[in-house]
């Protein structure tokens, strides 16, 4: 999960504040481990040192920090490049698989090519590991049927959130 | 071993079998809405979707089952769509292969009838036939079943005899419609195994259509089928 890249897509949908940032973080991506707030004003500072943001100005406000952040061309670039990117397959992605979906609809980009890419990505692994089974000892069959497992999981998350993509496009934008 | 530890993978040699355009629909339902799909030959090709999004419409149309409403399929060089429905039957016995999810075999028969049976309505002689029976028995690891009747077969030697009965003919493709449906993880595994290492033996084209991942990654691609059109996601993904 980069926290640095969703928060900056959160800046891509709008500029915001470090106490908006992390209460709108937590709303979507935080479940049941909401994000420090130091590590989204570390987060932030490093952000904006790299030029991927910057901040303009500073208001009175309820929060500890009510600096302005508004994200630059390089880091829209980034973000634009990290979502468009299939994850690596491997177990246990449905976080950053949903982080992605979630964003990508939020800023009006291609979900469903996301999805697309990164079920070719998954089949690609699955016919690799199948491979190794076909091949291979008992051992590194059942490895692989391992990985198979959790890539088949995976999958049927995928299909089952393209199937209900336009459903969740709505919620995301409502919100 | 493998069953394709010794075996020279064929290559694809050119398009052997395509849909252009196909559209197919039952009564008001649209089941197809100009779906394009070709296979090379020697190819294992995956078609994948939802219920219902018409991937096996699509393959019954390949196959000649179904005609299209409009579109053209064309196998080797010809139009297939065109053909008199007595030219598509003999090309469904002589030049393709099926194998189903379950209910296939006849039930009267024992295995080696039932391997036989294409070859004895093709007016291959009794003896040939049956020797050629008994040799699949012997190669899908069957041998000693050749003489019981299909109820008295689990279901993945059920599995296996559909695919010594589909290949005994030497067909150019092999159909196969969700093959493992009805067998469980291990047997489903063992029944996949042997259909891609036997169908490359041969140098068969296989179309598989299936929901399942695990199946369809023993394929060299997949298609995918959504609301009636073919999407194939690789494509895509290299176009990028």
């Amino acid at each position: 999960m980069s926290v640095p890249l969703t928060l900056l897509g959160l800046l891509e949908r709008e500029p915001s504040h470090g106490y908006d940032l992390k209460r709108e973080y937590d709303a979507f991506f935080g479940r049941g481990k909401p994000l420090p707030f130091g590590q989204v004003y570390a987060t932030l500072s490093r952000l904006t040192r790299d030029g991927k943001a910057v901040a303009a100005g500073t208001e009175p406000g309820a929060g500890p920090d009510r600096k302005r952040y508004t994200i630059t061309q390089e880091g829209v670039s980034e973000v634009e490049t990290w979502l468009s990117e299939p994850v690596e397959p491997e177990p246990h992605l449905q976080t950053v698989l949903f982080t992605k979906v979630v964003l990508s609809l939020m800023l009006g980009r291609s979900a469903e090519h996301y999805l697309d890419t990164q079920r070719v990505a998954h089949l690609q692994r699955m016919r690799e590991l199948t491979d190794i089974k076909r091949t291979g000892n008992l051992v590194e069959a059942l490895l692989a049927d391992h990985g198979l497992f959790h890539l088949e999981a995976d999958l049927r998350w995928i299909d089952l959130t393209s199937a209900r993509l336009s459903s969740l496009a709505e919620m995301v934008r409502a919100t | 071993m493998s069953i394709e530890s010794d075996v020279q993978i064929s290559r694809p040699r050119g398009r052997l079998i395509e849909a252009r355009n196909v559209v197919k629909s039952f009564g008001q339902t649209p089941a197809l809405r100009g779906a394009n799909l070709a296979a090379e030959s020697g190819e294992i090709l995956a078609i994948m979707g939802p219920s219902g999004s018409g991937k096996s419409t699509l393959l019954h149309c390949l196959a000649g089952i179904f005609t299209p409403d409009s579109g053209e399929v064309w196998f080797d060089g010809r139009r297939l769509d065109e053909l008199s429905e007595t030219a598509r039957t003999k090309l469904r016995r002589t030049a393709f292969g099926f194998v189903f999810q379950f209910g296939q075999l006849v039930p009267e028969l024992s295995a080696a009838d039932n391997i036989a049976l294409p070859l004895l309505l093709g007016r291959t002689g009794r003896k040939t036939a049956y020797q050629k029976a008994e040799a699949w028995l012997d190669r899908l690891g069957l041998a000693n079943r050749a003489g019981n009747r299909t109820g008295e077969l689990s279901g993945g030697e059920s599995q296996r005899v559909a695919i010594a009965r589909a290949l005994v003919t030497q067909p150019k493709v092999l159909f196969a419609d969700e093959p493992t449906g009805s067998l469980d993880s291990l047997a489903g595994e063992k029944v996949m195994a042997l259909l891609v290492g036997v169908a490359r033996e041969e140098g068969a084209t296989v179309i598989l259509v299936t929901h399942d991942a695990r199946v369809a990654a023993y394929a060299d691609r997949e298609a995918m089928v959504r609301d009636g059109l073919v999407t194939t996601p690789s494509d895509a993904a290299m176009a990028r």
